[in-house]
């Protein structure tokens, strides 16, 4: 079945083009109405395994160069997808704007998301429609804001008990 | 649905099971494990299963986060019916350091001493991916014998990894012995390694561009009696635990795992090849020089805590022969690229010249730059494939460093695996998984 | 009867050094592993070590049954109630050691996420210093501790000190609180 040296893009049958990055990986640029529908088409072409997923601010890279047609927005949803069959891994990359962080969940494409989409949007405050326990999973539940955003500073942050009123 | 109501569901307390009948039924089997079935057409159709719905003769328990068997601070929250475990989840982040924040604002050349500290049971495998992203970026080359340095170490990794392992799984399952055992003969490793790197844990030893000394004299022999003396001592082991009738019961038929379940649940490493499929990325993607050495990739057939068991005390066995390997290939020459801009000059030149001693002091101090880009690396780990994901933007410092942690996604296999199983059987499952808490909070 | 009747098999002593003596030779330490030092003192307390010797290879699972707390590792911010309470079920006398750099400073990971310094939330007796402090260091913080015990007061563990450093005059009133009788503080010796 799957032509060896075919690009995920040319498996799936897609429109999209992908680019090939730094050392010969094959990168996807989605826009979020079409991510469903490309992961679904990839996942039947044989990229099984969802094996990463992950959040990136670009707050002080706006205008990063992209390829021709993706306008670079504040968020990007990193995907890799992984085929067992082939030995093949491609990645989606998903802008998402700073006014309306929402994804469509892969949950129902990749049960295996379900943690990684947790903590993306624990750490990007990126929301992902559909998500069966859409909750913090690394922060304490009543944390605010979300850490790994860049404007979110490193610092140290004094240790606060539930009950105690605290500076936040 | 927009941001903010998204946002507002996501309030306090959600991360709790909710009363079994005031759960409605999609998430219900949502937590009973029901969609993680291979997807072919609509996920979830819920006719097909039996929710037992209303009951509510059911007991919700809490193990952890200070659990002696938790393998660290992992809190499990589990639905009982007498003794059988009905839902389950994982709650995690109690160890959450940090780490991808703080990796932003260290060096490359820091950066490793930063990764190391996630998965602590193998270290070593931690910085190797991160310096195999960084050399991808900056697009150099390392010599030979760095690359075979690398694998010796790393594989030794493995084995002290895979040892530890079956020390802390006796334990779990009150074979004390084996846990006094696996100590024992990590500590062989460790002083090896302590030999080399100067630490015993947490080394700074593989960084981007080499590995930070060559190998101490003598280390031929040293290693050699280590690669001597494990394979007898996995045969005690063996000879220990396969064979005895208390060991065989606790283990096998628990926790079973499919194949596309484990696929479809993203898990990789031993909970996936102890289901049958033989998936290693030494094998399948080979990096370093993996494709020069000849080892087997162990399956299992049922998938079950047996299967994870006998799949790691045979890894071990494989590790040794390739470590025997890299000992006999060994190349000569250089431990670090000589790449002006990325390594140190090297130490004598550092008494003559004082070029040397700036050219020394700017690395340690400034590190280097690497060009704009973003990649993403993935090796095996002993608990499957650890994936970074880099990006850079130019400066000295990554932009972002998305560490991919094996543990952290095989955690969610942990429903499934536990559904309809015994309280007293949780621990054996929980230890078959094998995740370092380190890693999964990161 | 006067002490001369007894003539052998017989030590004098104050109470005091016996139940100092009897504390120091059986502290029983409580699991309380958290990152990458735990697995240090789990090395400690096996083979090659071998805690017995001083009478501590027995972890406890349960706090109520340890007197010992050795904080091995980084304490996260979610982390820290947990602990706290672990802390609290101790029975009294209790001690902490506080194992690797992240748990006495919070090392190299200064951030959002973990606690500067476990001594914010409980009172330490020892810091071991390292990252990981090798079994050695541990070994010499646990016998540190013995000195510690041997020497100090029997009934009087701080004078003058505010338990986990909270001064509860300074400290805002929760709903519901009842003031203590005056004079009563967090700690002062009873
Ligand atoms: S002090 Fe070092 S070894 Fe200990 S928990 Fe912190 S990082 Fe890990």
């Amino acid at each position: 079945m799957a032509a060896v040296g075919a690009s995920a893009a040319e498996l799936a049958g897609l429109s999209e083009t992908s680019s090939i990055g730094a050392s010969g990986q094959e990168v996807l640029h989605v826009t979020r109405e079409r991510y469903l529908e490309v992961a679904g088409a990839l996942r039947d072409a044989g990229f099984e395994m969802c094996a990463d997923l992950c959040g990136v601010d670009y707050l002080r890279h706006l205008d990063r160069p992209l390829p021709e047609g993706v306008t670079p927005e504040r968020f990007e949803i990193v995907v890799n997808l992984l085929s067992l069959e082939i030995h093949q891994r491609v990645r989606l990359r998903v802008q998402v704007p700073d006014s309306d962080p929402v994804v469509p969940t892969l949950f129902n494409l990749y049960p295996g998301t379900e943690n990684m989409e947790r903590e993306a949007f624990d750490l990007y405050g990126v929301c992902f429609e559909g998500h069966p326990d859409h909750t913090r999973i690394l922060m304490p539940d009543d944390w605010e804001g979300h850490p790994l955003r860049k404007d979110y500073s490193v610092g140290r942050v004094p240790v606060q008990f539930k009950q105690a009123p605290g500076p936040r | 649905m927009t941001s903010e109501e998204l946002k507002a569901e996501t309030s306090e307390g959600l991360q709790e099971l909710q009363e079994r009948d005031e759960t409605d039924p999609v998430a219900l089997a949502i937590e009973e494990g029901s969609p993680f079935r291979p997807p072919e057409g609509p996920m979830l159709d819920l006719g097909d299963i039996d929710v037992e719905f209303g009951e509510d003769e059911t007991m919700i328990i809490n193990m952890g986060p200070q659990h002696p068997s938790t393998h660290g601070v992992l809190r499990i929250m589990m639905e009982l019916e007498g003794e059988t475990v009905l839902r389950s989840k994982p709650v995690i982040g109690y160890l959450h350091t940090g780490m991808e924040k703080t990796g932003e604002e260290l060096t490359y050349v820091q950066g490793a001493t930063n990764v190391t500290r996630m998965d602590y049971l193998s270290p070593l495998h931690n910085e190797l991916v991160f310096s195999l992203a960084a050399e991808a970026l900056l697009h150099i080359e390392i010599p030979p014998r760095a690359t075979w340095i690398r694998m010796l170490m790393t594989e030794l990794n493995r084995i002290s990894s895979h040892v530890l392992w079956m020390a802390t799984n006796g334990m779990d399952l009150a074979s004390t012995s084996m846990m006094i055992y696996g100590f024992r003969d990590r500590e062989m490793i460790l002083s090896f390694f302590e030999k080399t790197t100067g630490l015993r844990m947490n080394h700074d030893y593989i960084r981007p561009g080499g590995v930070a000394a060559d190998l101490p004299d003598g280390w031929e022999d040293d290693v050699m009696s280590i690669i001597e003396t494990i394979p007898g001592r996995v045969d005690e082991y063996d000879e220990m635990l396969t064979g005895q009738p208390i060991f065989k019961h606790r283990t096998e038929g628990v926790g079973i795992i499919s194949p596309e379940l484990a696929i479809a649940m993203s898990a990789t490493g031993p909970i996936l090849r102890a289901s049958g499929v033989a998936w290693d990325l030494r094998r399948a993607m080979p990096y370093l020089a993996y494709g020069d050495v000849d080892f087997d990739v162990i399956v299992g057939t049922v998938g079950d805590v047996f299967d994870r068991y006998a799949v790691r005390l045979n890894e071990i066995r494989e590790s040794c022969k390739i470590v025997r390997q890299c000992v006999e290939k060994m190349p000569l020459g250089d431990y670090r690229a000589q790449d002006k801009k990325v390594t140190p000059p090297p130490r004598a030149r550092i008494d003559e010249s004082m070029e040397a001693l700036i050219h020394h002091f700017k690395i340690f101090t400034r590190g280097f730059e690497v060009p704009p880009g973003e990649v993403y690396t993935a090796i095996e780990s002993p608990r499957g494939e650890l994936g970074c994901y880099l990006v850079a933007d130019g400066s000295n410092k990554p932009y972002r460093m998305h560490i991919r942690a094996p543990s952290f996604v095989n955690l969610q296999s942990l429903p499934p695996l536990l559904r309809g199983g015994l309280i007293a059987d949780a621990v054996a499952v929980i230890s078959s998984v094998d995740p370092v808490m380190g890693e999964v909070d990161r | 009867m006067g002490l001369e009747d007894l003539n052998h098999n017989f030590l004098t002593g104050s109470l005091e050094e016996l139940v100092k003596w009897a504390r120091r030779s059986s502290l029983w330490p409580a699991t309380f592993g958290l990152a990458c030092c735990a697995i240090e003192m789990m090395a400690a307390g096996a083979a090659d070590f071998d805690l017995a010797r001083f009478g501590m290879e027995v972890f406890r699972g349960s706090p109520r049954q340890a007197d010992l707390m050795v904080v091995a590792g980084r304490v996260s911010q979610k982390m820290a109630p947990v602990l706290r309470q672990v802390y609290d079920q101790m029975v009294e006398p209790k001690w902490v050691i506080s194992m690797g750099v992240c748990a006495s400073t919070g090392g190299m990971f200064n951030n959002y996420a973990i606690v500067q310094g476990v001594d914010q939330i409980v009172p330490v007796d020892v810091y071991a210093p390292g990252c990981p402090p090798n079994p050695q260091t541990l070994i010499h913080a646990i016998l540190t501790l013995h000195e510690k015990i041997r020497l100090g007061e029997l009934t009087q563990r701080r004078p003058g000190e505010t338990g986990a450093g909270i001064d509860l005059a300074a400290e805002p009133v929760p709903p519901g609180w009842v003031a203590p009788p005056s004079g009563v503080r967090l700690g002062t010796p009873r």
